[in-house]
């Protein structure tokens, strides 16, 4: 397997660990705005939360997975 | 070959129905950006401007966040009944609710329906916009022979600047044709209610034009998608293309994008530049690097797309915290050599909402040609202290400002201008309209749209935490975002010019 090929797989690991992370991080972030009482800190959370953070994690983890599989390999 | 010939032959006019029409959903929904600040006094509750401001940012992100849901809808149409017809739709439906924000009553008129009916047609403006864009740059797309598609798609690309633009060009010609309070009490819905003339021309324009060649095609052989979203994300082979030009493309894209235009728009003004002076220079640096678009996508046709949009986010990477340090530099007062013959100080006293302060004003002059109003407000009861800088520029800073912000957009047009031809070419045509407007809108929507919202949040942090060097702090998001986008598109996207299935 070519030396990129095998970059590529492992790189997959440390996006599905970042998608994690920042999946992670946002929760806690969020909830802090949501709670915090402040009306626009409140959507700004709820838009963290619901938008922004579903698309970073569901993205980074089935593209990390999908990296891992070696489905970007050269075709 | 004679197909093509007639094909290439007609492309002028393609280019131009369909760059027009996307112009002007660009110029309707960036008029609501760009007029913000007034239309939070017009409709969300008064007594605190900053909830009305960020009442007012929220509807615009609102507006971000529903592009994907347009692009789903209107892309799924698109791949089942056609593009013609379905860029007619969108095209009338921002047009539309763009005309009826201008007619909206205020909210000491009709209370809190004032703001719900605004917030519903910001949201219709972006459903309409989700699903404009992937149809016109797939229209253009599908009429463009081999090897010159960077270079027709890219006419498409200019069109979010120039939108951007005409919508600036609009704002200052009626803001100069009125008095100031003029302007923030009706003529504001001036270049809202204009818009029912932009959309009447365009659809005339559009309404002549035949359905794309290769859509056709697909349907007179029975071969169009029956189920277009299931094929373009149920589907490993394709999710995973649609995964790529998110994460490799559109992602890092729309943080460029945002950064260079909306963002440095809002970092100037946030240094206390005045309102016009700081349109002009923005317009002037767009004018400029606008033919660019053209440029990065005519390049693209000849050494590929990937690495001139790596380059471009890179190079926003690398130099966005030093350009941001000169811009806030060229405009600080306190670097500047005051002259003191010049200048004026006066002090006084006000009376506003039931209390007192005292006011200082000082008028100051530098000797770089640059004039600043600074008044000084203090709550006589709580003490507290308001600053509200007014500053018009000497001509040396000013074109060092255009200078700063041209060197932004140029990243813009090297991301921006090849990746429309990148998305039509990464997905067959059945499922091309649906399968690409999606990952643009994500990309460009909610991580480009959201950069204000997200950046200025990050300077409010740094700031309370006392970092040195707040203003810079809003940065880190999308410096962070185009550095994953840039090794992903290094690493995932093969250096080789892709075709379409039908090439």
């Amino acid at each position: 397997m070519e030396f990129v090929e095998v970059i590529k797989r492992i790189l997959g690991v440390g996006w599905i660990a970042l998608g994690l992370y920042i999946g992670y991080d946002r929760i806690i972030d969020s909830y802090a705005k949501i709670t915090s009482g402040g009306l626009s800190d409140q959507i700004f959370g709820w838009i963290l939360l619901l938008v922004l953070n579903p698309i970073i994690v569901f993205s980074l983890v089935v593209f990390g997975y999908f990296a891992v599989i070696g489905e970007y390999a050269k075709d | 070959m004679a197909t093509q010939k007639l094909q290439t032959q007609g492309l002028p006019r393609v280019v131009f129905a369909s760059s027009v029409g996307t112009l002007i959903e660009w110029y309707d929904f960036y008029l609501f950006g760009s007029l913000a600040s007034i239309i939070s006094l017009q409709f969300f509750p008064k007594g605190n401007p900053t909830a009305a401001l960020l009442s007012t940012l929220a509807a615009f992100a609102a507006g971000f966040v529903v592009r994907p849901f347009g692009a789903v809808f209107f892309g799924r149409l698109g791949d089942l009944v056609g593009r013609k017809y379905t860029f007619l739709v969108t095209l009338s439906l921002m047009g539309g609710a763009t005309f009826l924000i201008g007619l909206v009553p205020s909210y000491e008129t009709i209370g809190f329906l004032a703001p719900a009916i605004v917030v519903s047609l910001r949201l219709l403006q972006g459903l309409a916009l989700g699903g404009e864009y992937g149809g016109a740059t797939t229209y253009v797309g599908e009429h463009s022979p081999v090897g010159k598609r960077g270079f027709y798609t890219s006419w498409i690309q200019t069109t979010a600047t120039v939108g951007l633009l005409v919508s600036l060009l609009v704002i200052q010609g009626v803001k100069g044709s009125m008095s100031e309070q003029d302007f923030a009490d009706w003529g504001w819905r001036i270049p809202f209610l204009l818009s029912i003339f932009l959309l009447m021309i365009s659809i005339y324009i559009r309404v002549r034009m035949e359905e794309s060649p290769l859509f056709k095609k697909l349907k007179d052989e029975g071969k169009i998608s029956t189920n277009p979203l299931k094929e373009s994300f149920g589907n490993k082979k394709n999710l995973k293309y649609v995964l790529l030009a998110l994460l490799g493309a559109t992602m890092g894209q729309g943080v460029i994008w945002y950064t260079g235009q909306f963002y440095a728009l809002r970092f100037i003004r946030s240094q206390g530049m005045e309102f016009t002076q700081t349109n002009n220079v923005v317009l002037i640096a767009l004018v400029f690097a606008t033919p660019f678009f053209i440029v990065f996508g005519a390049l693209s046709d000849k050494i590929g797309r990937k690495w001139i949009m790596a380059l471009g986010m890179f190079l926003g990477i690398m130099t966005y915290f030093p350009i941001y340090k000169k811009m806030h530099g060229v405009i600080d007062t306190s670097n500047k050599v005051k002259i003191e013959a010049s200048s004026s100080e006066s002090t006084g006293s006000m009376v506003e909402d039931n209390t007192r302060y005292d006011v200082t004003t000082a008028n100051n002059q530098y000797t770089d040609g640059t004039k600043a109003k600074i008044v000084t407000k203090i709550n006589l009861e709580t003490g507290e202290e308001t600053v509200k800088r007014t500053i018009n520029l000497g001509d040396n800073a000013f074109w060092w400002l255009v200078v700063l912000i041209f060197i932004q957009v140029i990243y813009v047009t090297m991301v921006y201008g090849p990746i429309a031809a990148f998305l039509i070419e990464l997905f067959p045509t059945k499922i091309r309209y649906t399968s690409m407007s999606l990952p643009y809108h994500i990309g460009n929507g909610v991580f480009g749209g959201l950069v204000p919202l997200i950046s200025t949040a990050l300077v409010v942090f740094a700031t309370q935490r006392g970092d040195d060097d707040a203003y810079l702090a809003g940065l880190w998001y999308p410096i962070g975002v185009a550095a994953v986008c840039l090794v992903i598109s290094v690493f995932y996207i093969n250096h080789r010019s892709y075709q379409m299935a039908e090439d």
